[in-house]
């Protein structure tokens, strides 16, 4: 027998456990979370609010005047023709849609991944969703050219018994994009009820400290409405259960979604045979792509909106610091998309291919192909250093850089693509109008317009998932009671 | 004429009301149920419920996007009037793919939602707790066991000296105001 083998050492100490940073700052009790968001729309509207409401509102209808001139007149007022017959209408349809699906990552995918932070931008981000789908509903409506037969995209018997033609990428959109209209709406209202019955009871609460008639008008036709909005809810643990099902299956169902429409989006390009346009990258760099820009937005829309709310306690750095990284991983996706796209023109070998993608960086257009680089590829990579994504007035220009770079990106596919034909007999540089620029213009005023009002009468963050997120609600931790109640702690 | 309608009893914390959850339960109480302002992780268990139904709303919703998708392009492309654009068929199941699948998002996010309504009977706007004053905090901070009267283990005394046990802060009764 030999000798038994030593003894082996082991190490008794436990490693030092890892403190996750809380998504609510400095131990907030619940009724303040309720108070602090519930509080906005209750309140009286701070004085910016209300210049930037009048601007947003005159802005607004200027765009309205621009497409009521442009239905009058026809779509000679855009700078439209042969052979760039797609101009600011689809690059402006393209950059808006592409600005919403940040939102529906956030509610959706990000919810799949059990990413809790999300918690605390997901209302804002999805409302940021709907308003961009709006505005860009508006473009492939009124290029359509003649805008009272816009409904000949929908499936309903017209007066020459023609249906519309499924085979057509085009309108594979119509059913995409308003898919991706009513779906957001439904997950964003469905998020929202409980929220709505948080007002509802505040505002019941509340009610006995009206003094004047005319405060009691107003509390009570509020109550009415935020009660009827809210469904009756009752916080019932019965209701819970289906309610957060049906949650789940939503994001489930929201996922493919976002991911398919903006491949659709690519096909209105790709599915055609334009050089420059006719790329099987197209659908995930298109997604990509369209994640970076609404990524670029919600920060562009939350930093002044933390700030101006005094909301740093629940859109912490830390919330900041993570979209950052979202858009220095989307950015760099780009950025190796923009790269392959010149490699296979290039390893193609079709010579119209390669002509298509030198002319976009060395032609006529050049300047708009770089701003699109330098704003796209080099400037979230500045997010690789942490100072750069924990100051929010940097990330904030940055976040400018990345909504104009993403709006040249489109620019670029759209129109070097078409300017020059195969035959230099149809060559031509398009440019847009004073109409093109101030309706483009114009769809900001509206979509500032709409989150304005979000703001003001909405809870601008989804209060009971914040909750939920905190140590207060853990009916395991010392901060959710479970000191008081015996077998409670863990 | 108001009846008794349940009796309800308020907590502070989530463990708080857990616990008392567990009590009721064990109790065997079929007609009540837990009231918080946001989902508490681990409720269902401890209340004895089984897996949500809303999944078959949704199936149903998606299952007939497709088919709906399907059949309208069959219909319109190649059954009702027939076009031929570029030489290609009529009718295929790869163009027709991206249309039927948004219609399948598109019926089952709806499925999904009015799944939840129905199996949570809602919109009710006269349930008797949203006339109790006091139990407006239910949206806010505090959490609240309600047994309602109909429940078969149903007893005045009994049922409120088993939730004085579990440590509520108040218990009151909630009246229906038919």
């Amino acid at each position: 027998m030999s000798e038994p083998a030593a003894q082996v050492q082991v190490e008794t100490h436990t490693p030092k456990e890892l403190v996750r940073q809380p998504l609510v700052l400095n131990n907030r009790p619940l009724g303040w979370i309720t108070d602090q968001v519930a509080g906005i729309v209750e309140g009286n509207m701070p004085g910016w609010w209300n210049v930037a409401f009048a601007i947003s509102f005159l802005v607004m209808m200027m765009c309205f005047s621009y497409i009521g001139y442009l239905i009058s007149t026809g779509v000679g007022v855009w700078g439209l023709n042969h052979p760039v017959a797609w101009g600011w209408a689809i690059v402006n349809f393209v950059f808006w849609i592409g600005i919403g699906h940040a939102g529906t990552l956030i509610s959706a995918i990000l919810f799949l991944l059990r990413q809790k932070w999300r918690t605390s931008i997901n209302r804002t981000a999805e409302a940021m969703t709907i308003f961009a789908v709006i505005c860009a509903g508006i473009f492939p409506g009124i290029h359509v050219g003649r805008v009272w037969l816009a409904w000949w995209l929908l499936p309903i018997p017209n007066a020459n018994s023609i249906w519309p033609q499924f085979r057509s990428p085009l309108l594979w959109d119509v059913f995409a994009v308003s898919t991706y209209f009513t779906v957001s709406l439904l997950f964003w209202y469905m998020g929202l009820i409980p929220d709505l019955a948080t007002i509802r009871d505040r505002l019941r609460k509340n009610a006995d400290k009206c003094t004047t008639g005319c405060e009691k008008l107003i509390n009570k036709v509020k109550q009415y409405l935020y009660g009827i909005f809210s469904m009756g809810w009752i916080g019932s643990n019965r209701h819970w259960r289906n309610y957060e099902k049906a949650y789940l299956l939503l994001a489930g169902l929201s996922t493919p979604l976002v991911l398919s429409v903006h491949s659709i989006v690519s096909f209105d390009f790709a599915v055609s045979q334009v050089p420059g346009w006719h790329t099987t990258i197209f659908p995930p760099y298109f997604v990509a792509g369209a994640i970076f820009s609404g990524f670029g937005m919600v920060l562009t829309l939350m930093i002044p909106m933390r700030t101006l709310f005094k909301l740093e306690e629940i859109i912490t750095v830390r919330h900041l610091e993570l979209m950052c990284k979202v858009i220095m991983a989307t950015g760099s996706i780009v950025g190796y998309a923009y790269g392959m796209e010149f490699f296979i023109a290039w390893y193609g070998g079709n010579p119209y291919e390669l002509y298509a993608f030198k002319n976009r960086a060395f032609g006529p257009y050049w300047w708009a192909y770089w701003t699109m680089i330098s704003c796209n590829v080099i400037s979230p990579q500045l997010f690789w250093f942490r100072w750069c994504r924990t100051s929010p007035w940097f990330i904030f220009v940055v976040s400018i850089f990345v909504n104009i770079g993403m709006w040249f990106e489109r620019f670029v596919i759209v129109v070097t693509s078409l300017h020059r034909d195969y035959l230099p007999s149809s060559w031509g540089y398009y440019s847009p109008t004073e109409v093109d620029i101030l309706t483009f213009v114009g769809t900001f005023g509206l979509f500032m317009t709409l989150f304005l009002l979000f703001v003001r009468y909405l809870p601008a963050i989804c209060i009971f998932e914040v909750k939920g997120v905190t140590p207060q609600a853990d009916p395991h931790a010392k901060e959710g009671g479970a000191d008081k109640v015996e077998g409670g702690s863990h | 004429m108001s009846k008794p309608f349940a009796i309800m009893a308020e907590y502070e914390t989530p463990a708080e009301i857990m616990a008392a959850a567990k009590k009721v339960h064990a109790e065997g109480y079929q007609k009540w149920d837990v009231h918080s302002p946001f989902p508490i992780h681990g409720m269902d268990d401890v209340m004895g419920l089984d897996n949500a139904k809303v999944g078959w709303f949704t199936f149903v919703g998606g299952l007939t996007g497709l088919t709906l998708g399907m059949v309208m392009i069959y219909f319109m492309n190649k059954f009702d009037y027939d076009i031929v654009v570029g030489g290609k068929p009529l009718f295929s199941g790869f163009s027709a793919f991206p249309v039927a699948y948004e219609l399948t998002i598109l019926l089952g996010a709806f499925g999904s939602l009015g799944g939840m309504f129905i199996l949570n009977r809602l919109p009710r706007h006269h349930h008797p707790l949203l006339a109790n004053a006091r139990f407006a905090d239910v949206t806010d901070d505090k959490f609240y066991v309600v047994i309602e009267c109909e429940d078969g283990h149903y007893d005045e005394q009994a049922t409120r000296s088993l939730l004085e046990n579990t440590g509520a802060q108040h218990i009151e009764m909630v009246e229906d105001a038919q």
